[in-house]
């Protein structure tokens, strides 16, 4: 027995790592059953009422619309330019390289209510309120430097001789481009465009300093959290969950069917 | 996994030279957006920062001064909040750390196929609200959870003893929230080590102790310097947790920028305060990654 602990120790401490992190999961989907009444924080009784009617409680379905407004078009944008910067770097050699790479680090090393605040202090100067179109700028900003590095990552690990096969068979530059490197390139520009996505869904600290009065699905949990969130807010968040969840896997086993072929 | 990969690799093929303009056509739309929208209103909170308020004495209403004393202000008026930011920030990464790296070395080199599907659940909780993911540990730690229930049950605290609205329950929370942000490069700094390096070590007669110390660990180190900071620099920035599950006593810097932004409206000292949370960060940044010998980070 002690030999068999001593031999799978670091699996069971996997496992254990593996329980922690599920432990705060399955309390946000348990509490999605509760049958609350206002306060969400004890377990009074089991009931399907969240979940038949998740837009139930006040403002919980308008503000999961403007997060989701705010995700898309924010991650379109972000992914569009992130995805043009990574080519730049990835496939090109050019002057002031080093800049560029600098400029794309910092605002990932740059604490979020920095963001948040310097954006707010500069809408304010130029008198633009705070609401959707400033949130909007402001995700597209946080975004495009994880979608570069997500996509670069990509184009490094490309192995460059297909392209030059391509070449070789007389495919213009335009030609390998359009049906080589991009087609390839393609599951990290959705990976990167998944990663926005999730990013901007979630942001609570620089989006509450620049969305006004504008509610978004993170805000409308923390302005709720004193006077205790709607059990319809865990059955948002559980759904989020098992989306985001079946994505990913859907992901894996496309990629991992290819790979076979 | 393509921010695993991205986090940890650096690209090494810059290939083909073309049309000269074709990388700045490229680069001018994206670069742009940060220029106005992050470089911008840095140097406008710069500028910011040393204002007074104006003669009009109305609220919110500043001009340029250039009072560089706003900073000995703010600093000497956040101080103890300052301090414990980086505290708590150091204490939520070295955590972290420990149950993220026996996690992301199972998975590296114990997983065998399972590795994809394990590597996805490592991320999965994330996938809920931050803020939802926190409200949840206030109900784990709560009074008539799970952990306070057995804790006063061992008699291991007292009966009157809570857990939430503490330090404790503040570094719990942020140690958890950016836990995928130390594992994910760790995962990818193990995984790219060949296990024939870690074989010749025991063929040279280390033991398991000696080939981790000697060989596993520096290997690693990458990815461990990439994890500590990912998870410091938004850890040192948090107030959620702070504001979720502590107290007054537990207020960190962020708690202080926000209420001098939104509830007494003293912008110079919120932007005194923003640089030097991100000048202290920077300058922790830069002395540690010397130290580790590594600038591999991008």
């Amino acid at each position: 027995m002690r030999r068999w602990i001593s031999k799978n120790l670091i699996k069971i401490y996997a496992f254990l790592a593996f329980v922690y992190l599920f432990i705060p999961i399955a309390y946000t989907m348990a509490f999605s059953f509760n049958d609350a009444g206002k306060s969400n924080l004890t377990w009074r009784g089991f009931t399907f009422k969240n979940w038949q009617n998740p837009c139930g409680a006040p403002e919980v379905c308008s503000a999961l619309g403007n997060s989701l407004k705010i995700g898309f078009i924010a991650t379109l944008i972000a992914t569009i330019l992130g995805t043009m910067i990574a080519f730049a770097l990835g496939r090109h050699r050019f002057k002031g390289r080093s800049t560029v790479n600098l400029l794309i680090f910092l605002p990932m090393a740059t604490p979020e209510i920095v963001l948040g605040a310097s954006l707010l202090a500069m809408f304010l100067n130029l008198g633009i309120n705070p609401g959707f179109w400033p949130t909007v700028i402001a995700h597209v900003m946080f975004c495009i430097s994880f979608v570069v590095v997500t996509v670069k990552a990509r184009i490094a690990s490309l192995d460059p001789k297909l392209e030059e096969a391509a070449m070789d068979l007389y495919a213009s530059e335009v030609e390998t481009f359009r049906r080589v490197t991009f087609p390839l390139v393609m599951p990290g520009i959705f990976g990167a465009a998944l990663l926005a996505f999730s990013l901007s869904f979630d942001d609570f600290i620089i989006t509450n300093f620049n969305s006004g009065t504008l509610t978004t699905f993170p805000k409308f949990v923390y302005v709720s959290s004193a006077r205790g969130i709607p059990a319809q807010a865990n059955v948002i968040g559980s759904l989020m969950f098992l989306l985001a969840l079946g994505i990913v896997l859907a992901g894996q086993l496309v990629s991992s069917r290819k790979n076979r072929v | 996994m393509a921010f695993v990969a991205a986090v940890a690799k650096r690209s090494s093929t810059v290939r083909g030279i073309k049309r000269p303009s074709t990388p700045y056509l490229l680069l001018i739309p994206g670069l742009l957006w940060l220029c106005l929208f992050f470089i911008y209103p840095l140097i406008n909170l710069a500028s910011t920062s040393t204002q007074t308020p104006s003669e009009s004495g109305e609220i919110g209403s500043y001009v340029q001064t250039f009072r560089f004393a706003n900073y000995i202000d703010a600093f000497s008026g956040a101080r103890e909040q300052f301090t414990r930011s980086i505290i708590y920030a150091l204490i939520a990464t070295l955590l972290a750390l420990a149950i993220s790296y026996p996690l992301a070395y199972a998975i590296a080199f114990k997983s065998g196929k399972w590795k994809n599907l394990l590597l996805v659940l490592v991320v999965a909780p994330f996938f809920t609200s931050f803020l939802l993911r926190t409200i949840a540990w206030k109900q784990i730690l709560g009074n008539e959870g799970p952990v306070v229930t057995v804790l006063r049950g061992l008699h291991i605290i007292g009966p009157q003893t809570g857990l939430t609205a503490s330090a404790f329950a503040v570094v719990t929370g942020m140690t958890y929230n950016f836990l995928p942000f130390m594992t994910l490069p760790l995962y990818a700094s193990l995984e790219r080590i060949d296990p024939r390096t870690l074989e010749a070590a025991g063929d040279l007669y280390a033991n398991a102790i000696t080939t981790f110390r000697k060989v596993t660990f520096p290997l690693s180190l990458p990815g461990v310097v990439a994890g500590t900071l990912l998870t410091f620099i938004p850890a040192a920035g948090d107030y959620i947790n702070a504001t979720l599950l502590g107290n007054p006593k537990t207020k960190m810097v962020g708690n202080v920028i926000e209420s001098r932004f939104f509830e007494i409206v003293d912008y110079p000292t919120a932007a005194a305060l923003s640089f030097m949370l991100m000048a202290a960060i920077l300058i922790l940044v830069a002395v540690y990654v010397r130290r580790s010998g590594t600038d591999e980070l991008v």
